[in-house]
C-alpha cells in the first residue's frame, strides 16, 4: 500500500500549481500548452475517479453482448470485428445501448464540458 | 526584431512584379507548420500600403507537407479560378518563380476579417451576419462546384469509395479498437453513394478557414486540400459538430440550419443536393476528425512531436465518438 497522498492527490496537487503558480507567470505558446497540461492532468484525475467503474461497466457490458469473457482489450477487438464482418449490425438495440453507455463514461472523464456530451439526448435531462 | 533572411529575396521578386510597390515592410509571421508558412507584410510606393500576404514553402522542407496536400501553385491557380467564379477570396497578384530564390509560394491580398469561430459566433459585431451566414455559404460552395475542373487537371480525383477506403487504412493501421467507428464505416459504406458528380470542392470548408466580417463572409481561405469529389463533401463538413463550437442546436457551423444551406446552394445553380446527402458527409467528417485526432496523437506516440497538446488531442477523439453516438442512435428523450 502507498502512502498517502493519494496518486488522485497528487495530480490536483500538479494541476493546481499549475493554474495558480505557473500559468500567471507565462506567455504565448508557453501558456497555451501550460493550460493544455492542467487540462490533461484533470482528465487522469477524473479517469483515478471514474475509470474502474466505467470500465467494469463496459466490461460486464461486452460479456453479455458478445456471450463469452476476454480482457477488455480482447473483447474490444472482438466487438470490432463482429461489426466489421456483419455479426452484429449496426441498428442492433443491444449494440446501440452498449455503444451509447460506453461513449457516454468515456467522454465524461475525456472532455465533460464538450457540447456533444452536454446536450447529447442520451443524458437525462437537466 | 531582425528581418527574416529571405526578406530582400522577397522585395526584389514583389518590386518586380507588382507595379507601385517599391519596398515591402512589417514582414511578420503569422501561422503555418514546420513544413508551411504564411507570412504578414505591406507592400509600399505609388500604391500607398498594399497589405499583403506570402505562402510558402521553404526550398527543403516541401516533402513534409501533408499528403493530400496539393502544391502551392496548384493553389494559387485554384483561388485565381474561384475568384473568376465569383467566390469571395484574397487576389493573388503573384506566384513565385524558382528564379526568385524564395521556394514554392504565393502572395495573396491580406483580407481583413475575422477567423475565430468563438468570436464570430458570439460577438455583438456579427449579430446581423450570422443568421445570414449559412445561406450565403450554400451559395459560395454552389460557385466553387461551378467551376471548370477541367482547368485544374492536376488535382487528385477522390470518390466517395477512395475517400473511404483511404480512411479505413489509416484507422486499420493504428490497431487500436473504436467500436463507435466501426458501426460509423459500416453505416457509411452502406450508404456511399455511387456515382455521384465529381466537381472541384474546397475540402476544408469550416472555420478557421473562412475569414468573415460584420458584413458577412469576405474570403475562402486555406485551399490546400482542394480536390475533386462529391461536392456534398464541403456541405456535410461545415455541419461536423465539432465547428459548431458549442451553439450545438445551429448544425451549419453554429450559425445557421441546413435547410438555408441547401436554399442558398440551389439559388446559386447548384443541383441535386439534399438533407440526406449532407448528412452522409456530416456523419463521414465526424468519422474523419476522430481519426484525424489519433493521427495527431501517433505524431507524440512516434516522437516526432513530443509536444503535450499532441499527447492529450488522443482523448478527443471521444468528442467524436459521442457525435458519431448522437448521429448513428439519435434516440428522443422522454
Amino acid at each position: 500500500m502507498m502512502d498517502q497522498p493519494s496518486s488522485l492527490e497528487l495530480v490536483t496537487a500538479v494541476r493546481e500549481f499549475i493554474e495558480k503558480h505557473a500559468m500567471p507567470e507565462l506567455q504565448g505558446r508557453t501558456a497555451f500548452h501550460a493550460r493544455v497540461a492542467a487540462n490533461a492532468l484533470a482528465i487522469v484525475a477524473r479517469e483515478l475517479e471514474q475509470g474502474p467503474n466505467a470500465n467494469a461497466e463496459e466490461h460486464a457490458r461486452l460479456k453479455r453482448l458478445l456471450g463469452r469473457d476476454g480482457s477488455l482489450d480482447e473483447l474490444n477487438r472482438e466487438l470490432c470485428r463482429r461489426i466489421r464482418t456483419n455479426g452484429l449490425q449496426v441498428d442492433d438495440p443491444a449494440l446501440g445501448d452498449h455503444l451509447t453507455q460506453t461513449t457516454l463514461a468515456k467522454v465524461a472523464i475525456d472532455q465533460p464540458n464538450y457540447s456533444g456530451f452536454q446536450h447529447s439526448p442520451h443524458r437525462p435531462p437537466k | 526584431m531582425s528581418q527574416p533572411d529571405f526578406a530582400p529575396a522577397l522585395e526584389r521578386a514583389i518590386t518586380r512584379a507588382i507595379a507601385g510597390i517599391a519596398a515591402i515592410t512589417d514582414l511578420k509571421r503569422l501561422s503555418g507548420g514546420a513544413s508551411q508558412e504564411t507570412w504578414s507584410f505591406d507592400g509600399t510606393g505609388a500604391n500607398g500600403r498594399t497589405p499583403l500576404i506570402l505562402r510558402r514553402a521553404p526550398y527543403g522542407k516541401t516533402v513534409q507537407r501533408s499528403a493530400t496536400a496539393v502544391p502551392l501553385a496548384t493553389e494559387a491557380k485554384v483561388i485565381r479560378l474561384a475568384e473568376k467564379a465569383g467566390v469571395p477570396v484574397p487576389p493573388v497578384p503573384y506566384v513565385l518563380k524558382d528564379t526568385d530564390d524564395l521556394g514554392p509560394g504565393y502572395i495573396m491580398g491580406r483580407v481583413e476579417g475575422e477567423t475565430i469561430a468563438r468570436k464570430i459566433l458570439r460577438d455583438a459585431e456579427f449579430a446581423e451576419a450570422r443568421p445570414r451566414l449559412a445561406r450565403q455559404c450554400g451559395r459560395i460552395l454552389a460557385n466553387i462546384h461551378a467551376i471548370d475542373k477541367a482547368e485544374v487537371s492536376d488535382l487528385t480525383v477522390v470518390p466517395p469509395r477512395a475517400q473511404f477506403d483511404q480512411y479505413r487504412t489509416i484507422y486499420d493501421t493504428y490497431d487500436y479498437p473504436h467500436p463507435v467507428f466501426e458501426v460509423a464505416f459500416k453505416w457509411l459504406e452502406q450508404r456511399l453513394p455511387a456515382t455521384p458528380e465529381l466537381t472541384l470542392v474546397h475540402g476544408d470548408f469550416r472555420h478557421g478557414n473562412l475569414m468573415i466580417g460584420p458584413d458577412g463572409v469576405r474570403a475562402v481561405l486555406d485551399w490546400e486540400l482542394t480536390h475533386i469529389g462529391d461536392p456534398a463533401e464541403d456541405l456535410g463538413w461545415i455541419c461536423v459538430n465539432s465547428w459548431r463550437f458549442g451553439e450545438t442546436h445551429k448544425v451549419v457551423g453554429g450559425f445557421g440550419d441546413v435547410d438555408d444551406l441547401l436554399a442558398g446552394y440551389a439559388e446559386a445553380g447548384g443541383k441535386n443536393m439534399t438533407a440526406e446527402r449532407v448528412k452522409f458527409w456530416e456523419m463521414f467528417g465526424t468519422l474523419k476528425w476522430g481519426i484525424m485526432c489519433m493521427t495527431m496523437y501517433q505524431a507524440f506516440a512516434g516522437g516526432s512531436d513530443r509536444s503535450v497538446e499532441r499527447a492529450a488531442i488522443g482523448r478527443r477523439s471521444s468528442e467524436t465518438e459521442i457525435d458519431l453516438v448522437n448521429l448513428l442512435y439519435p434516440k428522443v428523450r422522454p
